[in-house]
C-alpha cells in the first residue's frame, strides 16, 4: 500500500500563503511601484501640482556627470564595505571560535554595535577623525600627516568605509559564528590528524562548509551598503568634500527628500532598485553555484 | 486608605474639570527647529502667550533640524494634518512662497484677523526677505541673524595685530600674521562657506547673486555669482588654502568649534553664535563686521540676514487663524523682542524693539550683539541686498558647496568650480520653475 504525503486540499496552500503574499504586497510592491509611478511625474515638494512629464526625469539624471560620478563611488564603497566587513568579522569569528576564556564577554562586545543607530555611528566618527576637533586626528596630525577629510576625497572616503564596516561587522560576525559553531569538531579533528596545519584546515574544510553563510552575508551585505548607509554618509560627510562619498543611495535622499525633487529622486531609486535586483540575480545564478550546502 | 486617597483625587479632578471655562480652548500648533537655550525661550513664550488669555493654547514641538522641521511639515501638509505655525529657515523661503493654497499669507491673515498689524514697523532688511516685491509680507520673522566675523582678542594682540582688520586684504595680512604666531593651521576660517563666500560676499560687495533682484523678482532667475570679483576672492582662498592661512571648515556650522577652542582666531559666521561663544570661549572675543574688497566702489553695502521665519499652513479654521494672529500681534510687543533679543542673542525685530535696547545701552556692554544690526542697516537695501529667494535653495546650497570644495581641494580652478556652480544651480532653478507656476 502506499502511503500518500500529498495533501489534496487545493484552497489550504493558498491560504497559508496569503499573509506573506500580503505583506510582500504591502512593502514592497505597492512602494516600489509607487516610486515607478512618481519617477514619471514632476511635482512640487507640497504636492500641490503634479504632471505627467514621461522619461524626462530619467533624460535629466543620465545627463549628469554627479550621476556617473555618484555610481562610481557606489561601486567603490560598495565593494570596500562588503569585502572588509566580511573578512574582518570572518577573522574576529575564527578567534571567538576558539576556547577563549572570556568569550561570552568578547562576544557580547562585538555584537554591541550593531545597536547603534547609523546616524550615531556616523556622527561618532565625525568627531573621532574632525581634522581639529577629532581625539584620534590628532596623533595623525603630530606625524605630520595632512589628514583632511574636509577637503581631501580619499579622506573622506576612508572615514565613512570605516564607519560603515564598524556598523556591520558585528552582524556578519554573530551569523559567522553561528555557522562556525554548526561546522562539526570531528570533521576538524579528523583533517588534523591527517596533519594538515590550521590554516589549511580552514581554506580546505572550514571555509567551504561556511559558504551558505558568506553567501548569503554577501547579498545582505551588498543590500545594506546600497540601501542602508545613508544616515552613516549623511552624519559623517554630508556627501562631500565635492561628492566624492555621494554614493546613489546617498544622491536619492539628498535630491528627494532634502531637495525636494520627488520626481528626480523616484527616477533615481528606479533606477537602484535595477541595479539591486541584478546584482542579485547574477549572485543567485553565478556565485551561488559554488556554494554547497 | 488607597482608595480613600484615589477618589480624594478623583474628586478634585472632578471640581478642576469644572471650575475650567465651558468653552472649547482653541489649540494651535507650532512646530519649530530650537534646540538647547532657544528651545527653552519657545516654550516659555508659548507659556506666557497662553497665561496671557483663556480662548487660545500655542502648543510648541520640536521638530528637529531646520530641515527636518520643514521635511516634517510639507510631509504633514501633504498628510492632510499641518500645523498652524511652521518654523522655516532662510533657505525655504521660496519653497514655501511657491506654495499658493499651502500657506496663508501673514498680512492676509492679520487684516482677516483685524489684528493691529503695521509692516513698517518690522526692520526693513528683515521683512524685505519674507515679502512679496509689492511688500506683502508672506512669513512673520521670528530668528533672524546675520553673519559676522568673530575675533579672538587675545590672540590678535599676541600676533602683534592692534586694529581689527577691515578689509579682506587686512584679514590674510592679519591671518599670515596669527600663522606665523603659532597658529598653524588656521589662520582664518568660517562655518556655511557658500553663505559667507557667495550669498553674503555678494551683498555686502552689491554684486548680484542671481537675477530678477536675486529671484525676489520672480522665479525665471538666472544665477550670476561667477562674476570676475568673485572668482578673484575664491582664487584668493584657494591659494591660502594651500598653507592653511585660509582653512575650511567643513559644511554647515561644524566648523564653529574651531574658534571656541582657539585654533582660528578669526572666524566668519553667523550672529547667532553668540550665545555658544559665550558659553565656550576661554579668551576675550569680540564680533566685527564681515570683511570687503576696498576697490569695489560702494563696498560695504549691507548684509542679509539668516535664521528662520514662521509660516501660517493654509486650509484651517477662521476662528484658529484668530489665534495665530494674537499670538503675532503678541510676540510683536516691543518688550518681548527687546526681551527675546537680549537673551537669545537673535536679532529685534522690531525698530522699536532695537532702539529702546540701544537706548538702554545694552549694546556699550555687548557690541558683539550690535554688529549684524549694523550690517543690515550699513546702507538701504539694493536689488543685489534685499536679501535671495531661489527655489531648490537647500539642494543648490549643496551643490555650490561641493564646487567650492572642489576648487579648494585643487581639483577645479575658481573660474571652472564657480561656472559649474552657476551652471548646475541654474538647472535646479529651472526644474523648480516648472512646478512652482
Amino acid at each position: 500500500m502506499e502511503k500518500s504525503v500529498v495533501f489534496n486540499n487545493k484552497l489550504l496552500p493558498c491560504l497559508l500563503l496569503v499573509p506573506q503574499l500580503i505583506i510582500t504586497f504591502v512593502f514592497f510592491y505597492w512602494p516600489a511601484s509607487q516610486a515607478v509611478w512618481q519617477s514619471f511625474l514632476r511635482e512640487d515638494a507640497f504636492g500641490l501640482t503634479s504632471e505627467f512629464v514621461g522619461l524626462e526625469n530619467y533624460q535629466s539624471l543620465f545627463v549628469q556627470p554627479e550621476y556617473y560620478a555618484s555610481m562610481l563611488t557606489t561601486l567603490i564603497f560598495s565593494s570596500l564595505v562588503a569585502v572588509l566587513s566580511l573578512s574582518i568579522a570572518l577573522l574576529f569569528a575564527t578567534q571567538a571560535d576558539k576556547n577563549l576564556k572570556a568569550a561570552s564577554v568578547y562576544k557580547t562586545f562585538m555584537i554591541w554595535p550593531y545597536a547603534v543607530a547609523p546616524a550615531v555611528a556616523g556622527v561618532l566618527w565625525f568627531f573621532m577623525f574632525h581634522p581639529s576637533l577629532g581625539t584620534l586626528a590628532r596623533p595623525l596630525r603630530w606625524m605630520n600627516f595632512d589628514w583632511n577629510p574636509l577637503l581631501n576625497g580619499n579622506h573622506a572616503m576612508i572615514l565613512v568605509v570605516m564607519a560603515a564596516v564598524w556598523k556591520q561587522i558585528s552582524y556578519n560576525f554573530l551569523f559567522f559564528l553561528a555557522g562556525l559553531q554548526s561546522i562539526p569538531k570531528s570533521v576538524i579533528e579528523a583533517g588534523a590528524i591527517d596533519g594538515a596545519g590550521p590554516m589549511r584546515r580552514f581554506w580546505t574544510i572550514i571555509f567551504p562548509l561556511l559558504s551558505p553563510t558568506t553567501f548569503f552575508l554577501l547579498v545582505v551585505n551588498i543590500v545594506y551598503v546600497f540601501f542602508d548607509t545613508f544616515g552613516i554618509i549623511d552624519a559623517v560627510t554630508g556627501g562631500g568634500p565635492a561628492g566624492t562619498t555621494t554614493t546613489m543611495v546617498y544622491k536619492v535622499y539628498a535630491d528627494g527628500r532634502l531637495g525636494g525633487d520627488l520626481g528626480g529622486s523616484a527616477a533615481q531609486s528606479v533606477v537602484l532598485m535595477v541595479i539591486v535586483i541584478a546584482l542579485t540575480a547574477i549572485q543567485f545564478r553565478y556565485v551561488e553555484r559554488k556554494v554547497q550546502y | 486608605m488607597a482608595l480613600r486617597q484615589f477618589s480624594a483625587a478623583a474628586a478634585v479632578t472632578v471640581a478642576l474639570a469644572l471650575a475650567t471655562p465651558a468653552y472649547a480652548v482653541t489649540e494651535i500648533q507650532w512646530w519649530h527647529a530650537m534646540t538647547g537655550g532657544n528651545n527653552d525661550v519657545v516654550n516659555k513664550l508659548a507659556e506666557d502667550f497662553n497665561a496671557s488669555q483663556t480662548e487660545y493654547k500655542v502648543v510648541p514641538s520640536f521638530k528637529g533640524s531646520y530641515a527636518d522641521t520643514m521635511n516634517a511639515g510639507i510631509a504633514a501638509f501633504r498628510a492632510g494634518n499641518a500645523p498652524h505655525i511652521m518654523q522655516v529657515f532662510e533657505v525655504g523661503t521660496a519653497t514655501m512662497m511657491s506654495a499658493t493654497g499651502a500657506i496663508k499669507p501673514v498680512y492676509q491673515l492679520m487684516k482677516d484677523a483685524g489684528e493691529p498689524f503695521d509692516p513698517k514697523a518690522y526692520l526693513p532688511t528683515i521683512t524685505g526677505y519674507y515679502s512679496t516685491s509689492k511688500g506683502d509680507m508672506l512669513s512673520f520673522p521670528f530668528n533672524s541673524s546675520s553673519m559676522v566675523m568673530w575675533i579672538n582678542k587675545d590672540e590678535l594682540k599676541k600676533a602683534g595685530i592692534a586694529v581689527i582688520p577691515k578689509t579682506w586684504p587686512e584679514v590674510f595680512d592679519a591671518a599670515k600674521k596669527l600663522k606665523a604666531a603659532g597658529h598653524a593651521t588656521c589662520g582664518f576660517s568660517n562655518a556655511w562657506a557658500t553663505w559667507a563666500h557667495i550669498e553674503q560676499f555678494s551683498a555686502w560687495h552689491n554684486v548680484a547673486i542671481g537675477s530678477k533682484a536675486n529671484g525676489l523678482d520672480g522665479f525665471d532667475t538666472e544665477l550670476k555669482f561667477n562674476s570676475p570679483l568673485h572668482v578673484k576672492h575664491l582664487q584668493n582662498l584657494i591659494d591660502l588654502q594651500k598653507d592653511k592661512t585660509y582653512d575650511y571648515g567643513g559644511r554647515a556650522n561644524a566648523g564653529e568649534a574651531r574658534f571656541g577652542s582657539g585654533e582660528c582666531a578669526i572666524f566668519l559666521t553667523s550672529s547667532g553664535y553668540y550665545g555658544t561663544a559665550k558659553g565656550t570661549a576661554k579668551f576675550d572675543f569680540t564680533s566685527a563686521p564681515m570683511p570687503y574688497y576696498p576697490d569695489v566702489a560702494g563696498a560695504p553695502q549691507n548684509s542679509i540676514i539668516g535664521g528662520a521665519s514662521l509660516w501660517v499652513m493654509g486650509g484651517k479654521k477662521p476662528e484658529e487663524y484668530k489665534g495665530v494672529a494674537k499670538f503675532f500681534a503678541f510676540l510683536s510687543d516691543t518688550d518681548r523682542q527687546v526681551k527675546l533679543h537680549q537673551e537669545s542673542g537673535y536679532l529685534p525685530i522690531t525698530k522699536a524693539a532695537y532702539e529702546k535696547t540701544k537706548a538702554s545701552g545694552f549694546y556699550e556692554k555687548n557690541p558683539a550683539l550690535e554688529t549684524p544690526l549694523k550690517e543690515l542697516t550699513n546702507k538701504e537695501p539694493t536689488e543685489n541686498s534685499r536679501g535671495l529667494r531661489f527655489g531648490n535653495m537647500v539642494q543648490m546650497r549643496d551643490v555650490w558647496a561641493e564646487e567650492m570644495e572642489a576648487a579648494l581641494a585643487g581639483k577645479k580652478t575658481a573660474k571652472e568650480a564657480l561656472d559649474a556652480a552657476v551652471a548646475r544651480g541654474n538647472a535646479m532653478l529651472r526644474t523648480f520653475e516648472k512646478t512652482a507656476k
